[in-house]
């Protein structure tokens, strides 16, 4: 807590230093403003990129582990290099553009899919004063960011000419719409208990009362049932169900391209794991022996390794179950829980 | 066995044509010959509406070998090793099959060692055959971690075979006249460890991992139903009859190997939907241990070979059929008294059940479709032979 207090502490300082000096230079102020919010952007990313290159290690290690297999064991000590190396390998493959797809929808489909995946990062609470920009509309902030991706996976789907993509991204936007409403009513009634939208305050309203997990058991439920659909990930993962749409939407993306699907999938799978810890598991704050960034880390890491687990274990759900499910039990189910928690915030 | 009659009209099956019909909003494709869910090389020509399947049709030979042409040019003991070829997947129950035909031609007498240890590596080699069904199965409905499951309980009967075969896959352990060679007492041991602990064990590992699941259950109950009338018009066999719930076992019907003396059920489903075919075929894992552990206690010492002819004489007409894991393998022989067959004719119980695809799964999804191929179980090594 002291560490990461006067850390922040000696970066504000330099900040300050560094402000004056640069006035000095005659150069505008807002220059300097933007130049450090690139450089808390690049922060973001770089922290982000990293933790997926250990996702995608994590993941083939717990499917590994689950499967009674020791996963990947060469490069580096249990591995740990192999997602590396994968990089590597996608980003030197041969780039593969289908001559019948429609070129630039093509190229530009992974971009809109990964710029998503980042800019939602923005509002990500690591710690009390480790938040890129806490807007005072987060969870809104939130949805509409997370919602983009579908547009994504229908580029991917529709430029690929391919029927088992194009499918597949017709399976993903009905999934991915129908999802976006309860994950956005568990979203809402947890607005409602903390009485704010902004991340960092619902933190601190959790800090003041309980976790949200003990408040909102229903809406906890909704959101992780939601979210895992949302992002794709197994029991759910329909649009990219190997053993019937061949890879679904990304049937013909190879290499880099691939790459930057996979990319971004880790990297949302990382933030609902992170909305959920901080929603629901009081985020960054916990006991003082650990520095709340930690306590985030493990909160997020606890859900990752729910995600994978459950995913790693059930079979695939069929499409028209997966639209009951949303329909007929998750949204009811949120709503009666919006209901539930007004008069929860009128009594108390 | 229950009396049921074939249909009086057959069910309408259309060949659905090659390619993209321009004039109707269905959509063409074509899924495989490489598709990760068609178990080799199986191509379906289907024409779907969104995600409901209008018209499929199986398109085969994409693994075609020539085995019944080749096995003209080659003499009876060299035939062995190709029927092991054809379901890979359980190669004893081929070799035997064949080894039979021969040997009722020959009127060869198998020493009763030889019967035992026939008996016991079929019903291993079944037990094998099923587990890649299971685990394929549950892997095309997207849980992968049965399948690895699997490997583990195959890897263990691999072992066993291999130990007194020589080989992991296509055995070549059954020969005309009796087996390849004697096992030990340790071997036999083992074999009834390894059955003790997967009826006690593993097998309700199985069950509880995937019997119990509630998608599981939601995405194979009353799925591509096939009533005893149609699976019998059509010639199903194994646990595909069975799973209609038409309790036919050649194993009880035509009893071979002594396979009469032995005490087991014949599980049969009831609605004849893709959860009773797996079912029927977890049930069958069971009984195939209880034979085995039989075997095991009344196996006798002895020879295990009989006294093969010099030259081989092989004349007249033949057909010997046996219930392998998959359904009625059957051999048609004919020999002209030559050391060649004059004719050989394998009967494939996946050729057969993959005409069941467009009878069982027309108005379900892309993803029962997976389902339907997964629980008719077919390799296609024997259905193109």
């Amino acid at each position: 807590m002291q560490l990461e207090q006067s850390l922040v502490q000696w970066v504000g300082n330099l900040y300050a230093a560094g402000l004056s000096w640069w006035t000095s230079l005659g150069i505008p102020e807002w220059v300097w403003v933007a130049l450090m919010a690139v450089l808390k952007g690049v922060a973001v990313l770089t922290f982000l990129l990293l933790n997926v290159l250990f996702l995608i290690w994590l993941e083939r290690k717990v499917a590994g582990r689950i499967q009674r297999r020791p996963g990947p064991m060469h490069h580096g000590p249990q591995g740990i290099f192999q997602t590396l190396f994968d990089a590597l390998k996608l980003v030197i493959k041969e780039d593969i553009i289908p001559s019948q797809a429609d070129k630039w929808v093509f190229i530009t489909a992974p971009l809109v899919m990964i710029a998503p995946a980042l800019m939602i990062w923005v509002v990500m609470p690591f710690g009390p004063d480790l938040i890129a920009r806490d807007l005072n509309v987060g969870l809104l902030y939130v949805s509409a960011v997370s919602s983009f991706s579908i547009l994504a996976l229908i580029m991917a789907g529709w430029s690929s000419n391919n029927k088992w993509s194009t499918l597949g991204a017709m399976r993903s936007a009905a999934q991915m719409i129908s999802y976006e409403i309860p994950l956005g009513l568990a979203l809402v009634a947890v607005g409602m208990l903390a009485g704010t939208l902004s991340l960092k305050g619902i933190v601190e309203a959790q800090q003041e009362r309980t976790w949200f997990l003990l408040l909102q058991p229903l809406g906890f439920l909704v959101f992780i049932v939601a979210a895992t659909a949302e992002i794709n990930r197994a029991p759910f993962n329909l649009p990219e169900a190997e053993s019937e749409l061949v890879a679904g939407f990304n049937t013909e993306y190879s290499g880099f391209r691939w790459g930057v699907f996979f990319v971004a999938e880790y990297a949302n799978l990382l933030f609902m794991a992170g909305m959920a810890a901080t929603l629901f598991l009081g985020g960054w704050s916990g006991p003082a022996f650990l520095p709340p960034f930690l306590w985030w880390l493990l909160k997020t890491y606890l859900f990752v390794f729910l995600i994978m687990w459950v995913g790693w274990t059930l079979p695939r759900i069929r499409v028209d179950q997966l639209m009951e499910l949303g329909w007929k039990f998750l949204i009811p189910v949120g709503l009666a829980n919006i209901a539930l928690t007004g008069v929860f915030v009128i009594l108390t | 066995m229950a009396t049921t009659s074939p249909p009086a009209q057959a069910p309408d099956v259309r060949v659905v044509p090659d390619e993209q019909d321009r004039s109707s909003s269905h959509l063409y494709v074509s899924m495989g010959p490489q598709h990760p869910s068609t178990h080799g090389v199986l191509r379906l020509k289907a024409r779907i509406d969104g995600e409901r399947i209008v018209d499929v049709d199986p398109d085969i030979g994409y693994l075609h070998r020539c085995f019944e042409k080749h096995s003209e040019q080659l003499t009876y003991p060299q035939i062995v090793p190709y029927t092991d070829r054809c379901d890979y997947l359980a190669a004893i129950n081929n070799e035997l099959t064949f080894a039979l035909a021969v040997e009722k031609l020959l009127g060869l007498e198998v020493p009763p060692r030889a019967q035992y240890l026939r008996v016991i590596t079929m019903e291993l080699q079944r037990i094998a055959s099923h587990l890649i069904a299971f685990g394929t199965f549950a892997m095309d409905l997207g849980a992968t971690t049965a399948f690895l499951y699997c490997w583990r309980e195959r890897e263990s009967i691999i072992n066993l075979l291999e130990e007194i075969s020589g080989a992991r896959m296509l055995f070549h352990y059954v020969r005309i006249g009796g087996v390849r060679n004697d096992v030990t007492d340790d071997w036999l041991r083992r074999v009834r460890a390894f059955v003790d602990d997967f009826i006690s064990d593993k097998l309700p590992q199985y069950h509880r991992l995937i019997t119990g699941n509630r998608l599981f259950v939601r995405r194979t109950k009353g799925i591509a139903v096939l009533t005893p009338e149609d699976a019998i018009a059509w010639g199903a066999s194994g646990p595909v009859l069975r799973g209609s719930g038409v309790a036919r076992d050649l194993r009880k019907v035509e009893p071979y190997c002594g396979i009469e003396k032995y005490d087991f059920n014949v599980p049969v489903g009831e609605n004849g939907d893709v959860f009773d075919r797996y079912m029927v075929r977890m049930l069958e894992m069971e009984e195939s241990a209880k034979i085995i552990k039989q075997a095991l206690e009344g196996i006798e010492a002895g020879d295990v070979m009989a006294p093969l002819p010099r030259r081989w004489k092989v004349e007249g007409e033949t057909y010997v059929r046996t219930e392998g894991p998959k359904g009625e393998v059957g051999c048609y022989l004919v020999g002209d008294g030559s050391d060649k067959p004059y004719r050989l004719h394998w009967r494939a119980p996946s050729f057969v059940h993959l005409q069941l695809i467009p009878v069982i799964s027309k108005g379900l999804l892309i993803a029962d479709l997976v389902a339907v191929i997964g629980s008719l179980d077919p390799v296609f090594g024997e259905v193109d032979r």
